[in-house]
């Protein structure tokens, strides 16, 4: 338990996908206007990681990697070539799912999120969380608790800096930085508030 | 001819039009901090109060003198203990002003040798602070057409109280630099931006050159002699923490460390000057009160949560509370930088869940991070972060009570 708790809390903090990594930061930039819809993005990509995480996990283990086609009678096939691509048709079939299943039992939610889901295709924060477990020889368990991690650690993320640009709109910036300028910057700054983070080893 | 109708009869010809209209912000500075300035609010609702912005800042940076002067003094009184062991003075530029002034420096020299030794080290870091910071702050003030601000006065002393004594002078200009440009003033000046300046100016450092301004070398200002700082004592599990009153031979006691008889930062060593600045900016209420009793209260439960729980292998887990307090940038962190009112929540309910973060912080970053020995600068700037977040939560919650009071 301790080992899932430490694994959690690094996620979030530690390896922050969006402060750390700085990933997924086209949806982080453009969509982090306002604190509300922030924390609705950010919703939606806890859930698409706390599901796409653990079943590429599956398909990784039982069909892509080296020798693990054992079961079907292949035991020397590898098809680790093709991770990237069926990782990517993984999160947008997921994705497409969630997003009807949404539409027909939680419309409330769907319209909520609206255009946000289907941009989460092709944010790269969930990519690269799905990379990271295949990279870190996660088992299923920990690929669950990962995926739900690095999700809540990019949500934390995008909150944040919706709620700096929200006091930012009385501030007076130089014309040149007004926009998408400062929001760059003031992202860094957050990503150095997070670093008294790093360093830890859980 | 008295100095204020020099300074009337100079105003025109800084005024939009006049000869010397680019440097409008450097005349409003000096005129405004010799004199009160004239103009005054004619609307009907506004609050009269002799305490404005420039009153605040200006007696914020008063406070600091206690913890400043101490901290020179004790500059020099480290030295002449590290002399005592038989340590040479430095060939360094430092000491060659000391001694260019006729000073001699020896193990049992008095208290006023040792704090003008002290001033020969923080003066010129100081000065370079505000000669650099400053240029920044005028530039920006004349170019961008608004007023240089007090605010100034506060974020360089602070900036430089919390440097070590022997930084290099080129790295305290390149930290005041980036803590007034990238920390305020693209934000458009005092007042808008997120993150502390001193603050941010201190982390680029930080982590830019962490062997310059962290670990053992760094603190006492004699040659190569190495002093750990209290808190590296305590994480190589070195410290005596029932030492209270000072009797065991060889260890510093919690009353050394109260009055700041131990190395470290300039500014941030005695516990007991920074509370009298401290509690003065309370008493006037200046400084959040409800910010200083978070951060205790946060710092309190966390440190007293990790001494039940223990540890065999982190020596740091055992540290007390009342030692958390004395030791480090913690007392300095919470008076002086926790409450700047800028970067910390609005709302009073914000306040406290600011305040408790960052002392929670701190003794996380203390305790379970190897990697930085002291915590609550980084801990300040977290909070920071967190800051308008607090504060949105707290005016949601007020906005759906409200509206329920009233039936909508």
């Amino acid at each position: 338990m301790e080992h899932y708790i430490s694994m959690f809390v690094r996620a979030v903090f530690i390896e922050n996908l969006a402060l750390s990594f700085f990933l997924g930061m086209c949806t982080f930039l453009a969509v982090s206007k306002k604190v509300t819809t922030a924390i609705g993005l950010g919703v939606a990509v806890i859930v698409v990681l706390g599901i796409s995480v653990p079943i590429s996990n599956l398909v990784n283990t039982f069909v892509l990697s080296p020798g693990s086609l054992h079961w079907a009678g292949f035991p020397d096939a590898d098809l680790s070539f093709l991770r990237f691509l069926t990782f990517i048709g993984i999160i947008a079939a997921l994705v497409q799912i969630l997003e009807m299943t949404l539409d027909k039992y939680l419309p409330s939610l769907y319209n909520a999120l609206g255009i946000f889901l289907p941009l989460i295709t092709v944010n790269c924060a969930i990519f690269g969380g799905v990379l990271f477990m295949v990279e870190r020889d996660y088992n299923f368990t920990e690929s669950i608790v990962y995926g739900i991690g690095s999700g809540v650690g990019w949500a934390l993320a995008i909150t944040l800096l919706a709620a700096v640009r929200e006091k930012l709109k009385y501030a007076d910036i130089p014309d040149g930085l007004r926009g998408l300028g400062i929001t760059f910057i003031s992202t860094g700054l957050i990503g150095l508030g997070f670093m008294s983070f790093s360093g830890v080893s859980l | 001819m008295s100095l204020k109708n020099y300074i009337e009869r100079l105003e025109p010809s800084f005024e939009p039009g006049g000869k010397h209209e680019k440097w409008y912000a450097l005349y409003e500075a000096v005129a405004t901090i010799l004199y009160t300035p004239g103009k005054t609010n004619k609307g009907a609702t506004h609050v009269r109060d002799n305490i404005d912005l420039k009153r605040i800042m200006i007696f914020v940076w008063l406070m600091t003198f206690p913890a400043m002067f101490y901290g020179m003094y004790n500059v020099g009184f480290q030295a002449s203990l590290a002399l005592a062991d038989g340590y040479q003075l430095g060939d360094i530029w430092q000491v060659g002003l000391f001694q260019l002034f006729g000073g001699e420096f020896t193990a049992d020299s008095g208290w006023g040798t040792m704090m003008w030794y002290g001033a020969c080290f923080f003066l010129p870091i100081y000065a370079v602070t505000f000669i650099v910071g400053g240029f920044w702050e005028v530039l920006f003030a004349s170019i961008r057409k608004h007023e240089v601000n007090e605010g100034f006065f506060v974020t360089s002393v602070l900036f430089a109280l919390i440097l070590p004594a022997t930084i290099p002078l080129w790295q305290v200009a390149l930290g005041i630099t980036f803590g007034i440009v990238i920390g305020k003033e693209i934000f458009g000046g005092t007042g808008r931006n997120f993150l502390n300046p001193a603050l941010t100016g201190r982390a680029f450092l930080y982590f830019s050159f962490p062997a310059a301004i962290s670990g053992d070398q760094v603190w006492t200002a004699v040659d190569g002699h190495s002093g750990a700082t209290l808190l590296s004592q305590a994480f190589n599990g070195d410290m005596v923490y029932d030492n209270i009153s000072g009797t065991i031979e060889g260890t510093w006691s919690w009353m050394d460390a109260f009055i700041g008889r131990i190395p470290g930062s300039v500014g941030e060593v005695s516990t007991l000057a920074i509370l009298i600045g401290g509690l003065a900016l309370i008493y006037f209420r200046i400084a959040s009160w409800r910010i200083v009793g978070g951060v205790l209260i946060g710092m309190v439960a966390f440190s007293g949560l990790l001494n039940l729980i223990g540890s065999e292998t982190n020596a740091m887990f055992a540290m007390p509370w009342y030692w958390h307090m004395v030791i480090g940038g913690f007392a300095f962190g919470m008076f002086f930088m926790a409450t700047d009112p800028v970067s910390a929540s609005f709302t009073n309910k914000g306040k406290w869940a600011y305040g408790i973060l960052i002392g929670f912080m701190t003794v996380m970053i203390r305790v379970i991070n190897p990697a930085f020995p002291e915590g609550i600068m980084l801990a300040i700037l977290f909070a920071n972060v967190f800051a308008p977040l607090f504060d949105h939560f707290v005016v949601q919650a007020n906005v759906k009570r409200r509206a329920l009071r009233h039936g909508k």
